[in-house]
């Protein structure tokens, strides 16, 4: 190894308290890490661990309610301290910031290329010119196509995954020494995260500069940093080169979150490690451990002192804040895991005879769905249709799981609420247990449909209201479904609760009063109220954090086991769709572009669409997520306006290159269907993709 | 069932909770606090204040006409040798009243119009033309000249003050409306109202479930900023005459007979004018405490 550089950036000690009606809630409490030049550092923890308030502190970016003390060194220069002004100077120039948002990053009024001479201007003496010749030069490095004109465009006029990359471009403009880069991907799709984690790599490579990233996301960490810091209740817990935390983690919280993850590359389904409770108040900390609450292997003293992050005997790099670290090895604790493996079954479909003899429970053809777009104030006049769905089939029989997979604009949530209002669709078929919604007349019709179909929401916040109990929350499905008796719904809730995991006794608090993972518990409590035969989950872990999330997935295995449960599971991370799912339907701007089962679509992908959705999930494992092939696409999601003549994928499609003249003019002029590839053995009778050329008929 | 059973993170019962810490934030606005005080005291002065002289508002003392406060006049007595102290207690028990029940009913209404009117736009075709007419009848009745018609209705019910309120509720209980329409068109998105759809809980019963009570700390400080505008609304139509009309007494009424011999009998004006103003002012700072202690992103209330 070289001689070791200076660190560009070295935090000592640092940390920020905010006050609350609660009291001083203590949201970094010492954290220290040192930046070298050209290496990346991901900080990791789940939500309220404290990680984007250290990187907002080092971006000197807290509100003044904040009170910061210890030491922040860019570079030699105490940082802690200084007024806004200086900051000013600091920041744009040494340390380039990329944020979550980069909608609200941008200030709308003005072109990105006015923006980024603005940036350069405000710290270098450089000319207008030089500047804007510079700007285009930044655009071009970070993949925006045709710099020379997009310069004069407005933040408006660029997608998601292009205003990431001009932000990337305007955290180097100045050639900083730290990018600090605050969940850079994490309101994009995955195949444009693939393309924004890659440039933000080029952009170090390029600057020297060293990279704070901080996110959730335990595949994008093995994927791009060099070291890893993971804190937990404000605190680092373990920090350790990238490799070295993934495969010999030596704290039980590293240990469970690595464990509490799904996998997309998983051939056979292990069942997840939930890591229970959830984590402390940061305003009142218990003495000793923050994690010893949830920790299996807790032992007395862990409870009466927090313990120093140490490093390990024999490795300067890898660093622990644990009693009993010496005696874990390999995830084990004297020979057994710290963590006991839940007893979930493995919930196949379920129910005897084969996939054909069981009954659908939802069946879906040629749905279609589209949108008026108007414009004109005074007068309204229909300018164009959205097709929002353009042709969506789905086939769902008992005791089953579809996961729906795509990207954000192609049309899932449109689906499941044209599923969920129970009218007559504006074109194709639904029917529900049989039952054809077009057909249905009348209110009790109505009832009896209702209860079998129910919903699980995203957000386990918005979806229960606030000013209601749990019991009021839980009783009022029963109701609308016609139930009445006070003492019998009362043992319904009961036993509601009880079914999800939940106290019954805690049935009379408020919504507030149950953290993320409950509240979701409490949803599908909900959901389940009126034994539905079909539950509709929209998103229903993405909210979560890992190690809760691993829980409430374990729970609706367990529960489709024992109600013969059929779900449609949407999601757009194909992980936990892979670890969830018997069946999978992958959506592309309106339409399924390829269905069937989950060990066929992930094994054996047909569609090129699915084929480069698959390599560009982040997998948590840096040996496999920095060997592996990646397809990359080029550019975003079409809009879904105007008639479709031709395949909806081939603006993006990476096989159009390849294609001969006449291929290319056939997808070009005719929609491709889903059909089953030629020559398939019997197994893949129902694994049908739509692409011309994926099965050359 | 093996699945890890867990206990919510605070076992506080969240409704004293937050009752007590909206009762926090208020004490700490000082202006708001005493407000309430003054506010109680008036309110016990209307209720109590009787039992302290033997006089009523409208029992004649001859032998002591216009003149000023003594020991058995505390506030002097008017020109045709009415206590004013009486008067005092009567007047603002009537505005009060009257300003009370009218700004009860102009919230009650607006809260059903306006979260009935959102919840229907959130729905089907029919629905959105249900809550275009009605936001069209808001908007028309905003611009009618609601202190003409009042004037009016009042002298026809002859001074009768519950005929004023029916009038004053029927014109100004768009206002409130029109408010909770815009807040609850962002509530109807709500996932939770959605869930309530989809389990088919019928239309009334979401908006008065769902609705209504999560835009309740808009409606209470709505309603105290109420009663502050009905309490000057009457006022001024008693004192030129129109509203609560001789027997009867309210502030507006003895304003109007103090305005004459101001120079000449000053208690006349003074008392009911004091009385107004600790009113109005005590509310609205009431109002304006309570918004701060019930919105927990306004300035001073998200202040630790």
């Amino acid at each position: 190894m070289n001689p070791v550089p200076d660190p560009v950036l070295s935090v000592r000690g640092l940390h920020v308290t905010f006050g609350s009606e609660a009291g001083p809630v203590r949201a970094v409490r010492g954290v220290d890490f040192d930046l070298y030049p050209g290496r990346t550092l991901g900080i990791v923890g789940e939500s309220g661990s404290g990680k984007s308030v250290t990187s907002l502190a080092v971006m000197g970016l807290l509100p003044d309610t904040a009170a910061v003390s210890g030491s922040i060194r860019l570079g030699g220069a105490e940082l802690v301290g200084l007024g806004d002004r200086e900051l000013s100077a600091v920041r744009g120039r040494d340390i380039g910031m990329v944020f979550q948002d980069p909608l609200s990053s941008l200030t709308p009024i003005y072109t990105v290329g006015d923006q980024l001479v603005e940036a350069m201007r405000i710290h270098r003496d450089i000319s207008r010119a030089a500047a804007r010749t510079r700007a285009v030069e930044l655009l071009e490095l970070v993949g925006i196509p045709d710099p020379g004109r997009r310069v004069r465009s407005f933040p408006h006029e660029f997608s998601g995954g292009m205003r990431q990359r001009m932000m990337i471009a305007m955290a180097i403009a100045n050639d900083p020494k730290v990018i600090i880069a605050d969940e850079p991907t994490t309101a994009l799709d995955v195949t444009v995260q693939a393309q924004v984690l890659d440039v933000l790599r080029l952009a170090r490579d390029e600057t020297g500069a060293a990279v704070v990233l901080v996110t959730h996301d335990l595949g994008v960490v093995a994927g791009t940093a060099d070291d890893v810091l993971v804190m937990y209740a404000g605190r680092p817990v373990e920090t350790a080169p990238v490799q070295e935390l993934f495969d010999a983690p030596r704290m039980p919280y590293t240990i469970g979150l690595l464990a509490a993850v799904p996998r997309v590359d998983a051939v056979t389904r292990r069942p997840l490690v939930p890591v229970p409770g959830s984590p402390p108040s940061p305003v009142d900390l218990p003495p000793g451990c923050p994690f010893a609450g949830r920790c299996p292997v807790a032992v007395d003293d862990c409870r009466t002192a927090e313990p120093p992050l140490l490093p390990l005997p024999g490795s300067d790099a890898h660093a622990t804040a644990c009693l009993r670290t010496g005696e874990i090895v390999d995830g084990r604790i004297g020979g057994a895991p710290v963590f006991t493996v839940p007893d979930v079954p493995d919930t196949g479909p379920g129910g005897p005879g084969g996939r054909s003899e069981r009954e659908p429970v939802l069946s879906v053809e040629h749905l279609r769905r589209t949108f008026p777009l108007m414009t004109g104030s005074l007068i309204r006049r229909r300018v164009g249709t959205v097709h929002a769905v353009a042709d969506v089939d789905l086939d769902i029989r008992r005791g089953e799981t579809l996961g729906l997979v795509g990207e954000s604009g192609c049309g899932k949530t449109t689906t499941l609420l044209e599923l969920m209002n129970l009218r007559a669709p504006e074109g194709g078929r639904i029917r529900i247990a049989g039952t054809d919604v077009a057909r249905v007349r009348g209110r009790a019709e109505l009832t009896a449909l209702r209860r079998e179909i129910q919903i699980v929401f995203q957000d386990p916040m918005g979806a229960l209201d606030p000013r209601m109990t749990v019991a009021d929350i839980l009783a009022e499905p029963l109701r609308a479904a016609g139930r009445s008796g006070r003492a019998r719904i009362a043992a319904r809730v009961d036993e509601l609760m009880a079914m999800v995991g939940l106290d019954p006794a805690h049935a009379e608090r408020f919504p507030a009063a149950f953290s993320g993972g409950q509240r979701q518990r409490i949803g599908i409590a909900r959901a389940l109220a009126t034994e539905p035969s079909l539950l509709v989950l929209d998103e229903p872990v993405s909210a979560l954090d890992v190690s809760v999330q691993a829980g409430v997935l374990n729970l609706l295995a367990q529960l489709k086991r024992d109600l013969g449960l059929s779900y449609l599971f949407v999601a757009h991370d194909l992980s936990v769709v892979r670890h969830v799912a018997d069946r999978v339907a992958v959506m592309y701007l309106g339409r399924i572009v390829e269905s069937g089962s989950v060990a066929e679509v992930f094994g054996n992908p047909q569609h090129p669409y699915t084929r480069a959705l698959l390599s560009a999930v982040p997998v948590p494992d840096p040996r496999v997520e920095r060997t592996r092939e990646r397809i990359v696409l080029t550019g975003d999601l079409p809009s879904p306006t105007g008639e479709q003549h031709g395949c909806a994928f081939l603006t993006r499609c990476p096989l159009a290159r390849t294609l001969s003249a006449t291929e290319l003019e056939r997808c070009r002029s005719e929609i491709p269907q889903l059909v089953v590839k030629d020559g398939a053995a019997d197994s893949d009778a129902d694994h049908r993709s739509a692409c011309h050329q994926a099965h050359g008929s | 069932m093996n699945v890890p059973s867990t206990t919510p993170a605070a076992p506080t019962a969240p409704r004293r909770g937050r009752l007590a810490l909206v009762w926090r934030r208020f004490r700490r606005g000082r202006a708001a606090v005493a407000g309430l005080v003054v506010f109680a005291a008036l309110v016990l002065f209307t209720l109590l204040g009787g039992l302290l002289t033997p006089y009523t508002h409208t029992a004649v003392d001859f032998t002591a006409l216009t003149q000023g406060p003594s020991m058995e006049h505390p506030f002097g007595t008017t020109a045709g040798g009415n206590d004013v102290y009486a008067q005092a207690v009567h007047g603002l028990q009537r505005s009060l009243v009257i300003a009370v029940t009218v700004s009860l009913l102009t919230t009650a209404i607006g809260a059903v119009v306006g979260s009935g009117a959102a919840y229907l736009g959130g729905g089907r075709a029919w629905g959105r033309r249900g809550e275009r007419a009605v936001l069209g009848v808001v908007h028309f009745l905003m611009v009618v000249p609601a202190f003409l018609i009042l004037s009016l209705a009042s002298q026809w019910g002859s001074g009768d003050y519950r005929v004023l309120i029916v009038a004053l509720t029927a014109l100004s209980w768009m206002t409130g409306a029109r408010l909770v329409w815009t807040v609850a068109t962002t509530l109807r998105e709500r996932e939770y109202v959605l869930a309530a759809r989809f389990m088919g809980v019928p239309g009334p019963a979401i908006v008065l479930r769902h609705l209504i009570p999560n835009i309740g700390s808009l409606l209470i400080v709505s309603f105290t900023l109420t009663v502050v505008a009905v309490v000057q609304a009457e006022t001024a139509l008693s004192f030129i005459g129109f509203g609560v009309q001789v027997p009867d007494v309210s502030l507006g009424t003895m304003l109007a007979d103090g305005s004459a011999s101001m120079t000449t009998a000053p208690w006349l004006l003074t008392v009911p004018a004091t009385l107004l103003l600790l009113t109005t002012v005590s509310l609205a700072l009431v109002g304006d405490g309570l918004r701060d202690a019930l919105d927990p992103t306004s300035q001073a209330g998200g202040r630790a």
